[in-house]
């Protein structure tokens, strides 16, 4: 188990160097310089800016320093926010925004997922089924910026029952998170329905309501331990939908997350909070993806890792 | 007796005279009498058929010289919600939304069209050559599968199509097109391969082995036929996903440019638009339920075709 745990580790370099070089290509292949807006600038304060962030060294230097910088948590200073770290001014405290947002978008999705799920496969072709299949539908049929908009719209602007946006207490969370998780707990609700009612028609199952255990026994112990782990695995594509959401969400409720800062980035040209940003969704995923892994071992005995 | 329904009756001189059928013919069979699968994909024929009539609307238009419906704005105050004159109402700018939202389907289709195509031409091709090398070149091809599979590549292709912003229309909508299909093979090369990993063992394939067929023949001749129904099933997956994609693309500003339209850029101008005071619901409703009606097709006839390739999967 050590063992496999050290070995994917080791995969992370080869992943993060690769997310890293092709962010940084992409970022010099493509047209237009960091400081095109800024114009008349007299030219040796253009060039004092231009080696301040290494563009005037050739590629393979400015790669090593930019990659130093990031890997040692140095950092670097914006482009687009003179003067401020991009590791310990802007992401720093951008990153436990989104965080909380992202765990809490996916304890919901679990939570309503999983719920869902059960109470359909409880009762096939009961109004209870048709119910929640028809709002997996809605989950899975409509972009989570849609989603969100309505919640906006009809929870704060009409209802007024929630705060508009902006971040901070408890009630500012939800309508955001509820947005993020619409879609994984959709797809959620759809595994766990297939997954309980293949086990539900197993032969210890059988036995199980033979020897008396009471229903609620039946489904949440025996059927929905096996009936999860379908939803382990697709727990990595959901943290990913949830990250990538981010964006839209922090916009549309404006919460000071980084999400917002990965699109305004790119479009200013901040070359160190690009690759800063880029790097820090990467360690993320892969980070999750490998918290997946060994989920399913906990949850399946039958799993062994070598 | 009570199980004799289960045991297979011996066939009547009315099942003789039947042909038997090819397993591609049942598995129609069966999607066949799948009703939810048949509603979505008739909920698709109606999407397709009215965004294929509005694009030639728009063509009908251009040739009698007349300017293009999805991009001329009408005279009058707008926005106007639904009437008889623009039944889907008209947006900010006064252009008349049935025709916009037809065309947008033209174009987020196609994404989802594209994403498949590229995702069925890499994604086969990595995984049969992966999985009838094996050894080596399989493992390589399948670790770089897994390194690309942990890349957030949303961000790339986030940071590609800004990065090529200004770029003229016809590259940026390239960019787009790959961009997402790029994203979408990856889980089709896993499939694929894990089908040829086990029908490399399958005793057809060894007999052809035997009688002296070469690689090409038995991958073109035994296997693909076998590897029709996963295919097809994982590209219908696919498409949702891309269109989705797409629309979240376009929210950031990165869709495509204006004065084109995708299902996407429409639902994101209708957000710019939401305001407390007056509500034009018709521009969020409009293209969000074309939107939705062909991503629920999709997903049905996705979950239709995987339960009549592979009923045992159910």
């Amino acid at each position: 188990m050590l063992h496999y745990i050290l070995r994917r580790l080791l995969y992370f370099i080869p992943t993060l160097l690769a997310i890293y070089t092709v962010a940084f290509l992409l970022m010099h292949a493509a047209p237009g310089s960091p400081f095109v807006q800024e114009k008349g600038l007299p030219p040796e304060v253009l060039a004092s800016r231009m080696a301040e962030f290494h563009l005037d060294k050739p590629l393979w230097q400015q790669y090593l320093l930019y990659g130093w910088d990031i890997v040692s948590l140095r950092g670097h200073s914006s482009i687009k926010y003179p003067n401020r770290n991009v590791i310990h001014d802007i992401l720093a405290p951008a990153f436990p925004v989104s965080l909380t947002l992202g765990i809490c978008a996916l304890a919901i999705a679990l939570v309503v997922g999983t719920a869902a799920g059960v109470a359909s496969a409880a009762r096939p072709r009961s109004l209870t089924d048709y119910g929640a299949m028809v709002g997996a539908m809605i989950g899975i049929s409509q972009p989570s910026f849609v989603i969100a908009s309505v919640l906006l719209a009809v929870f704060a602007l009409c209802l007024r029952w929630l705060p508009v946006g902006g971040w901070g207490s408890p009630s500012q969370i939800v309508l955001p998170a509820i947005a993020l998780a619409a879609l994984p707990a959709a797809y959620i609700a759809r595994l766990v329905r297939t997954g309980m009612l293949e086990v539900l028609s197993a032969d210890f199952i059988r036995t199980a309501r033979a020897k008396g255990l009471p229903e609620h026994s039946v489904l949440l112990d025996h059927a929905l331990r096996n009936a999860w782990l379908p939803v382990l695995g697709y727990l990595g594509p959901a943290a990913a939908s949830i990250f990538t959401g981010s964006f839209v969400v922090e916009k549309i409720f404006a919460i000071p997350g980084v999400g917002t800062h990965f699109v305004d980035s790119a479009l200013h040209r901040d070359h160190p909070l690009i690759l800063a940003t880029v790097l820090l969704y990467a360690v993320l995923l892969v980070v999750f993806n490998l918290a997946v892994d060994l989920g399913y071992a906990w949850l399946d005995p039958r799993i062994r890792y070598e | 007796m009570s199980n004799s329904a289960e045991i297979p009756q011996p066939a009547g001189p009315a099942d003789a005279l039947r042909p038997a059928l090819s397993p591609m013919a049942l598995a129609l069979r069966r999607f066949r009498r799948n009703r939810l699968a048949m509603a979505g994909l008739a909920l698709l024929a109606i999407v397709v058929a009215s965004s294929l009539a509005g694009i030639a609307w728009n063509h009908v238009a251009v040739m009698r010289g007349q300017p293009e419906p999805y991009r001329t704005p009408q005279p009058g105050i707008h926005p106007q919600p639904p009437s008889l004159e623009f039944p889907f109402g008209t947006d900010p700018l006064g252009r008349d939304l049935l025709a916009r939202t037809l065309i947008g389907g033209g174009i987020s289709i196609g994404v989802g069209l594209a994403a498949a195509t590229v995702s069925i031409l890499i994604g086969t091709f990595w995984g049969i050559t992966s999985g009838y090398a094996g050894r080596g070149l399989d493992t390589v091809m399948m670790r770089i599968v897994d390194v690309m599979y942990g890349l957030p590549y949303i961000l790339l292709v986030i940071l590609l199509l800004v990065l090529f912003a200004e770029q003229t229309i016809w590259l940026r909508m390239v960019v787009l097109f790959m961009a997402i299909g790029g994203v979408s093979w990856l889980t089709m090369a896993r499939v694929v391969r894990g089908q040829v990993l086990s029908l490399r063992e399958a005793e057809f394939v060894q007999a052809a082995r035997a009688l002296g067929s070469g690689a090409p023949r038995i991958i073109v001749k035994e296997m693909l036929p076998n590897l029709t129904g996963p295919i097809l099933v994982c590209a219908t997956l696919t498409v949702p996903l891309a269109i989705l994609q797409e629309s979240f693309l376009s929210f950031l500003g990165l869709g495509v440019p204006p004065p084109l339209a995708s299902w996407g850029t429409l639902a994101s101008d209708a957000i710019e638009a939401l305001n407390p005071v007056r509500v034009y619901w018709w521009l969020l409703v409009m293209p969000c339920s074309f939107l939705g009606a062909t991503l629920l097709g999709l997903n049905f006839v996705g979950d239709g075709l995987r339960d009549a390739f592979d009923p045992r999967a159910r």
